[in-house]
């Protein structure tokens, strides 16, 4: 069976966005894959507005850090409540971002950005790094690479999270000089022992002040030479970014590494090359490679489509984006992804959510196939999430005798069922099969029959989609 | 000997044999129905990072009483071991385990280069890597991975929990996360999953892993809910969180499951603020649980092939801080408990607090070396293969 434009067309949205709206469903049968591509790039092209939820109360009680000068001057007391509110604080952030992937229409812009925030990964309880971490990330998305790595590598979240404000002269600190390497730009097996702690060298002094802002302290810094890939000279933390970007193995560690999260786990080692060729001689520039890769023929082939694993942020987005809905507390969304194991701003450790097949373990894939049920309000959930000792202190932070939760929440069917206006009752089965899931077989419709809701045309859309939330198939997109 | 599924399928035979055999030969089969040497680890996790100064008590190390004006815990209130070593007051019946050879104390465990973050040093302990490693799977999965090869179901490793912890997750094979069987079972028992679960018929891998999953879920469900009824426990378990859990766990280990490994966790230990108060409170659950479990155990004569491990993820500061707590610190101390101990007591010296890294405590013993001991002696496990290198075995089982 050959696939369909509006089954291309929905790849295209699962990979370069959050999956298709109810609003715009129906207008994915006619238009072209470049056409709804370049409408992406548009709506994505524009600066982002800064997302910013710093409370006054954090706000209020930094001012008076910065004033004071140094933290050591806070009371405990003030402390803990400056950590608290802090807290509090990055689950806002958490829920304005989750917001903006459900309803902006920079869709690949934050699509783009949830796989940075995965790359350049960062666990600090400091609501103002990580607010402006993410800022950066949302800016430079689609921009330069070069540009990207240098403000992450210069801002105050992954300075204090890879504890460059320890790395100094007469004491050198190799965690971020490691990491840089490792993990943001070559991989393993590019660069030596030695060649690590030459950068740290050149890295010493690099901090950030107590307003947030990056400093190089010169007095901290070593100025001898170094040897770093081969090259020698009186290097700083830039000249090392400038040598690590002219090495051939960043391009191609990064575009394997997007090929894997946008394209097939399964790397293709051709095309990885010749689009980081690309990459490189276009100097790093992201927009070019994402075109590269969605304009092309062979991404929008049978063995790519409806064969990744959903992360748990992709699918509590992707549910919210077809079915509209108002959640009375959104926070409940928090407990989703702690359940679900992806808690945006908490990532496991600087290397990020290892994604794929990581993700499935029976109690996660039990609940991934109830989530759609609890979303629409069909089922109560009972369910205790893990205690969190970075984000608790030693507070007990959950209830340990939680009673079932039902959300409060109401959903736009209208919206939903508007779609099918035109479609007619024996098509309507197909329909909804062929809007909600990507996978190449569907569940047994026999089997599905059986547990739908035949007594209205309403009732049998509703269930019918919601059924074919709760499957396994729609895990994959 | 490791448990193979040979073995179980006969005795799964053998126990349904003997539902046909008459009432007074069914009273003399019941200890036997018991896989005799199966051998049981319990992992018990202490989150948030346990206070080891002040579990096992120094009592005559002035340095300890020096550092700790108001924490410290006088000789006179701890319950005294050996010379130099006392327990906490809240663990009682720790000290009759003790004195009765069922408990063992490995102090001083730790790793090069800690880590200060709850977070990442949780990691490092449950995927047993180096501090600047980064393992996506965890070492009871990698158990998994090397010993349950083509087991229809991931019973052999079970964790009482809503949610699975990356200890459990291995690269191929994850262990199971189930708050109590019948929960499980109710979550699990809808026709609908089932049904779609039966009529599948896919050849992508992806979706077949996750019908995979699926359809070891939902037999391991009826399966653990089966065998945690046929030996309901009579034995009274204090109405905590971590009584009910191990009275979870002793009814599946009564039963004729297949599972090595239970994993539970207690917290939380985070006590920089008023940690007299809160280590009694965890303390006195931790106590009066394991006292119900271990009579549990031994009534039922299975003490001999359970062995509890307890873990931290790092111990704290060794001087107490200004409010009343400590601040996170690095080498602990580690419990074992079991009737099959081959060395009990004290199994090594205590921390020297003479020698200090920042305040802080140097590990002697790696962690991954108990590890390794608990996979080669006491699961009969390849702990080479599951570790990535050899560490050093030691006696204690």
């Amino acid at each position: 069976m050959s696939l369909t434009n509006q089954q291309k067309n929905q790849h295209l949205l699962w990979r370069a966005a959050f999956g298709p709206m109810a609003e715009n469903v129906n207008e994915l049968g006619d238009v072209s894959q470049k056409k709804l591509y370049k409408i992406l790039e548009k709506t994505s092209s524009k600066k982002p507005d800064e997302l910013n939820v710093a409370s006054n109360a954090f706000d209020g009680l930094m001012k008076g850090v910065q004033d004071l000068g140094q933290m050591q001057k806070l009371t405990q007391d003030q402390k803990k409540q400056l950590r608290k509110q802090s807290v509090d604080d990055i689950k806002n952030l958490n829920l304005a971002w989750l917001n903006e992937m459900i309803n902006s229409e920079a869709q690949l812009r934050e699509k783009m950005s949830l796989f940075w925030h995965g790359h350049f990964a960062s666990r600090v309880l400091n609501i103002y790094f990580q607010q402006q971490l993410l800022n950066v990330i949302r800016e430079n998305a689609l921009g330069n690479f070069g540009d990207l790595l240098r403000e992450v590598s210069k801002s105050p979240s992954m300075l204090s999270f890879l504890n460059n404000q320890q790395n100094r002269k007469q004491h050198p600190n190799e965690n971020f000089a490691r990491e840089v390497m490792e993990l943001f730009t070559m991989g393993r097996g590019n660069y030596t022992e030695t060649d690590i702690r030459e950068a740290a060298r050149a890295y010493t002094g690099w901090g950030f002040n107590v307003k947030g802002e990056f400093v190089e302290r010169p007095f901290l810094h070593d100025n001898g030479n170094k040897t770093f890939l081969g090259k020698t000279g009186n290097f700083d933390g830039d000249d090392i970014i400038d040598i690590i970007l002219e090495q051939k193995a960043t391009a191609k560690f990064i575009t394997a590494k997007i090929y894997k999260y946008f394209v097939n786990d399964e790397v293709d080692n051709e095309k990885v090359e010749k689009l980081s060729e690309k990459f490189y001689r276009d100097n790093y520039n992201l927009q070019k490679l994402m075109n590269e890769i969605f304009l092309s023929d062979w991404f929008y082939e049978e063995k790519n489509i409806g064969t990744r694993i959903k992360s748990p942020v992709e699918l509590i987005v992707g549910v919210r984006r077809l079915i509209p809905m108002q959640l009375e507390k959104p926070e409940s969304q928090l407990l989703f992804q702690r359940v679900l194991g992806q808690i945006l701003f908490y990532p496991p450790n600087v290397a990020g959510w290892p994604g794929g097949k990581n993700w499935i373990d029976s109690s996660a894939l039990m609940f991934r196939m109830r989530l759609a049920q609890i979303l629409t309000n069909a089922e109560a959930f009972l369910i205790k999430p893990k205690d969190d000792d970075d984000t608790m202190m030693g507070m007990e932070g959950v209830d340990k005798n939680p009673k079932a939760n039902q959300l409060q929440v109401t959903v736009d069917w209208d919206s939903v069922l508007k779609v099918f206006d035109k479609t007619s009752r024996e098509d309507l089965s197909q329909k909804v099969n062929d809007i909600v899931l990507q996978t190449k077989d569907s569940v047994n419709p026999n089997v599905l029959k059986r547990y739908v809701d035949n007594t209205s045309r309403e009732g049998f859309i509703k269930s019918t989609i919601i059924e074919l939330m709760s499957t396994p198939e729609y895990q994959l997109c | 000997m490791l448990f193979k599924r040979k073995e179980f399928l006969q005795i799964g035979s053998l126990a349904s044999a003997s539902l046909m055999m008459p009432k007074f030969l069914k009273a003399f089969e019941k200890k036997a129905a018991v896989p005799p040497g199966n051998k049981v680890m319990v992992v018990l996790q202490f989150s948030g990072g346990n206070d080891g100064l002040n579990t096992v008590i120094p009592m005559r190390n002035d340095i300890y009483y020096k550092s700790r004006p108001k924490l410290g815990i006088q000789k006179e209130q701890a319950l005294q071991l050996t010379d130099e070593a006392g327990l906490n007051p809240a663990l009682p019946f720790f000290k009759d385990l003790f004195d009765e050879g069922s408990l063992g104390i490995m102090n001083n465990v730790g790793y090069p280069n800690p880590d200060h973050s709850h977070f990442r040093s949780m990691d490092i302990w449950q995927s047993a890597s180096d501090s600047n490693q980064y393992v996506t799977s965890g070492w009871l999965g990698r158990y998994l991975d090397a010993q349950c090869d083509g087991c229809g179901k991931p019973t052999q490793a079970l964790e009482i929990d809503d949610v699975l912890s990356l200890a459990l997750k291995g690269e191929n094979l994850k262990g199971l996360a189930l708050q109590d069987p019948k929960k499980l079972y109710s979550s699990s028992n809808e026709r609908y999953f089932k049904e779609i679960n039966a009529s599948h018929d896919h050849e992508e891998a992806a979706v077949d892993y996750l019908y995979k999953t699926l359809s070891e879920t939902l037999s391991s469900a009826d399966y653990i809910y089966e065998q945690s009824r046929r030996h309901p426990s009579s034995q009274t378990y204090p109405a905590t969180e971590l009584g009910r859990n191990l009275k979870t766990i002793c009814s599946l280990i009564l039963s004729d499951i297949n599972t090595k490994v239970y994993y539970v966790s207690l917290g939380s230990f985070d006590t920089h603020v008023n940690q007299e108060n809160q280590q009694k409170r965890l303390f006195t659950e931790l106590n009066d649980a394991i006292n119900a479990f271990v009579k549990d155990l031994k009534s039922n004569s299975r003490f001999e092939d359970v062995a509890i491990m307890t873990f931290s993820e790092f111990g704290r500061r060794v001087a107490q801080n200004a409010s009343g707590g400590t601040d996170h610190g690095t080498a602990n101390n580690m419990f074992f408990i079991g009737g099959g101990l081959k060395q009990k007591g004290l199994l090594n010296p205590m921390s020297d607090l003479n020698d200090l890294n920042q305040g802080d405590l140097k590990y002697s013993v790696d962690f991954k070396s108990v590890y390794a001991t608990m996979l080669h002696n006491w699961l009969d496990a390849d702990d080479e293969k599951i570790l990535g290198k050899k560490y050093g075995i030691m006696n204690f089982v």
